[in-house]
């Protein structure tokens, strides 16, 4: 063929692709948040639609900001940022100041996200790291809850737990629905679910983070429970209770920041158990999923290092 | 039962309806042939003949020095009109002889009926097979008397016949199991012997029963070939993938070869041409060849003469379909573009797809998200997304101990990558610059 008008391309193999893209990714995450997004907006009314839109809206800005600044192609902006914020906002009381969300939003996308390089190079998740900074900038906002439709100010389950302040613990159907003072987006572990199948479904994630997350909390708040003699309510509580089935499904399974081996997979989210049930039970706050996931971030490239698979065709060195 | 496979892959459309079911056409014979005196691995051939000489079908025309080399012939009878380089359909430019054929179809007097071929020692047979010019025909072409020549310290214990065909539109070798699948019995069996091995194995994937039934029944009266049916996935065609599948062991990385675990595997095609060698002394002049892809108006696969230029089959199926983007020689997962059709059919040719894209500029590259998907689907359960890191970086010593000449470049990665990175390109680069640095200590 000579014709100059229609010249072939010619390209290295493969040549079909699958129709996966990031941004489709992105947009899957996007409606595996949507049932906890109603659930929140059903709970906790306008103050969680206002936090929601200023994490949402500050963070995409951010983001475009940040690819202008640093001259980065426009034609790769995706909606990772949309997640990021809206993650953010499902860590946050509902009745925290628009200001302190859209700033931490701003935080997690600039100082997150692109100071690290931009997406694919950060360290940490920068949803979590939104929130951990809000936490030591606003200790007392970002430690006030409300009950959710009437709003009362209010203790989260966990925290009436920890305290042992005589408050009546939630029933475990409330908590598995969603209606109980806490973060916006963490209180339905229903809705969380659905979501996290779904992405399970579109294979965006992998069960082992999850499976080993979650088996690991259920099981150490089983042996606690067995050797106090709390009951089998106790463990279902721990997993029910505060943000461990968004940390879950959708922090802790980020592809940036968990590992990418299957055995690092599982070691991550073990890890991330045993971290959160040492802070719930022994430390300072009585939630621990945010710092658990941060923790283990740090570690990540380390257990890639370590569980790198065995090369087809060679026998596992003992060295 | 579940069906025999390999771990990692992936799952592919197969496209393969477009010329399944259709019987295969005899390709119209060119008046002109184009050899390439070099359509195998190893030593080229030089030319036996000059300009202005008559040659007749099946005489040798080229032939290399050493023994990894493996002879060519004569597809037709005619003249000799030039040896010139051209376009291979690998991307090289190589010497070519170009035949001008005289329609008559003489065969040359070396090509008669082997007597009583039953009778004849591993060595004849492999004389026979080295004579005939064969080389493995699913694109490796690597000669195959040396495959089945014994290397000392191993032994075969099994010969597996490829029949997976697990790239995507291909077709031809379904065809030909279905068409002539006592010849590939009759190859197996000579094969067996030729490397004095007693167990024959066809692995077919599940998406070809009909072959499998077939090949059931023309190996009936041995019963020393079995009939393995594969799960559909790629690359299961795939050498270590398939050996691991059909006996679950492991060829060894860094250098192993399929003898190491008593292994030879072979296209169903080379065991074809072997049975028309060893009973007829039919060299290797023709092969069933796929021409598919959305940019060809009737897809069909033919019975060609090497030699056959890409733009002839593509004129007897009626030419283009519109404006085409690529013609890959080979499948769509491995195979090469070539920049012009006309470039000849030679004897590792398994197939052309022309594919018209969708008019839509490809997907921007994005950063690697870390998805893994890259590393779930490897075959050879390597690192794709840490190779294109060190690749980038020149890091190649690194990049070797992250295994990369492990690689078989199937593709799989490639494929999924959600971020549209070209991952096989930037780690056949890493490849290409270990295995050159190896060569040139080993030089030293």
């Amino acid at each position: 063929m000579t014709n100059q008008d229609n010249l072939l391309i010619v390209s290295s193999s493969p040549h079909l692709h699958s129709p996966d893209n990031v941004p489709a990714a992105m947009r899957d995450v996007l409606i595996a948040l949507i049932p906890a997004l109603l659930v929140a907006v059903y709970y906790f009314r306008l103050p969680a639609v206002m936090v929601i839109l200023a994490c949402v809206v500050s963070a995409y800005g951010a983001e475009l900001i940040c690819l202008k600044m640093m001259k980065k192609d426009m034609a790769t902006k995706e909606y990772s940022a949309l997640v990021t914020g809206l993650l953010l906002a499902f860590c946050l009381p509902p009745t925290l100041p628009v200001w302190m969300a859209a700033l931490g939003s701003i935080f997690a996308i600039v100082i997150a996200k692109h100071l690290f390089g931009g997406l694919g190079h950060n360290i940490f998740n920068p949803a979590l790291i939104g929130r951990a900074f809000l936490l030591a900038s606003f200790p007392v906002a970002m430690t006030t809850w409300v009950s959710p439709i009437d709003g009362v100010t209010t203790a989260s389950p966990l925290g009436i737990m920890k305290k042992a302040t005589g408050q009546q613990l939630p029933r475990i159907a409330d908590l598995f629905l969603g209606n109980v003072s806490g973060s916006l987006g963490e209180t339905s572990a229903l809705a969380l679910l659905i979501g996290g199948v779904y992405l399970l479904y579109k294979k965006h994630i992998d069960w082992r983070i999850p499976g080993s997350y979650l088996g690991t909390v259920f099981v150490l708040t089983s042996i606690v429970s067995a050797i106090k003699g709390y009951g089998l309510e106790y463990p279902v509580f721990h997993l029910f209770a505060g943000g461990l089935f968004l940390g879950a499904f959708f922090m802790a399974t980020d592809w940036v920041t968990s590992p990418v081996t299957k055995t690092g997979r599982i070691i991550f989210g073990a890890g991330a158990g045993l971290l959160v049930v040492i802070i719930r039970l022994k430390g300072g706050y009585p939630e621990g999923v945010c710092y658990s996931i941060l923790l283990m971030n740090v570690v990540t490239p380390l257990i890639d290092r370590y569980t790198k698979a065995r090369v087809f065709g060679r026998v596992k060195s003992h060295a | 039962m579940r069906k025999a496979s390999f771990k990692g892959g992936i799952h592919l459309h197969g496209y393969k309806e477009l010329t399944s079911g259709k019987a295969t056409i005899p390709a119209r014979i060119p008046d002109k042939v184009y050899i390439p005196l070099s359509q195998h691995i190893g030593a080229p051939c030089a030319s036996l003949v000059l300009v202005g000489d008559e040659v007749k079908k099946g005489q040798r025309i080229g032939e290399g020095k050493g023994f990894v080399t493996a002879p060519i012939h004569a597809p037709v009878s005619g003249k000799v009109v030039a040896i010139d380089v051209r376009e291979h359909p690998g991307g090289t430019f190589v010497p070519c002889i170009m035949i001008e054929n005289d329609g008559r179809e003489e065969w040359a007097d070396s090509v008669k009926p082997i007597k009583d071929p039953g009778s004849l020692d591993c060595k004849a047979l492999r004389d026979l097979i080295f004579e005939a010019g064969i080389v493995g025909m699913g694109g490796a072409t690597f000669p195959s008397h040396v495959k089945y020549s014994p290397v000392e310290g191993k032994k075969a214990e099994v010969v597996v016949l490829n029949g997976i065909e697990c790239e995507p539109y291909l077709t031809s070798d379904h065809h030909l199991m279905i068409e002539k699948p006592e010849r590939i019995v009759a190859g197996l069996h000579y094969i067996m012997r030729a490397v004095c091995c007693d167990k024959g194995i066809i692995a077919i994937e599940d998406n070809k029963m009909d072959a499998v039934d077939l090949l059931q029944k023309a190996a009936a009266p041995y019963n020393n070939i079995t009939i393995m049916v594969m799960a559909e996935k790629y690359p299961q065609g795939s050498e270590k993938q398939l050996i691991y599948a059909c006996t679950g062991k492991e060829v060894p990385a860094g250098g192993g070869l399929p003898l190491d675990v008593g292994v030879i595997v072979n296209n169903v095609g080379t065991a074809a041409a072997v049975a028309d060698a060893v009973e007829n002394g039919i060299p290797l002049i023709e092969r069933y060849l796929t021409l598919s892809g959305d940019g060809i108006k009737e897809p069909a696969n033919y019975l060609v003469r090497i030699g056959t230029l890409f733009k002839d089959i593509i004129d007897q199926s009626g030419g283009y379909a519109g404006p085409v983007e690529k013609i890959i020689a080979g499948g769509p997962m491995m195979g090469k573009t070539i920049y012009n059709d006309e470039v000849p059919v030679v004897k590792g040719s398994s197939g052309i797809v022309v594919l018209k894209g969708d008019g839509k500029p490809e997907m921007k590259e994005f950063s690697c998200v870390r998805c893994a998907k890259c590393i779930d689907a490897c075959p050879a359960f390597l690192e794709p997304t840490s190779l294109v890191r060190l690749s980038k970086r020149g890091a190649w010593e690194e990049a070797e101990h992250y295994n990369v000449t492990s690689c078989i470049e199937c593709g799989s990665c490639s494929y999924g990558c959600p971020a549209h990175i070209p991952l096989v390109q930037h780690i056949r680069k890493a490849k290409q610059a270990v295995l050159a640095a190896k060569k040139a200590q080993a030089n030293k």
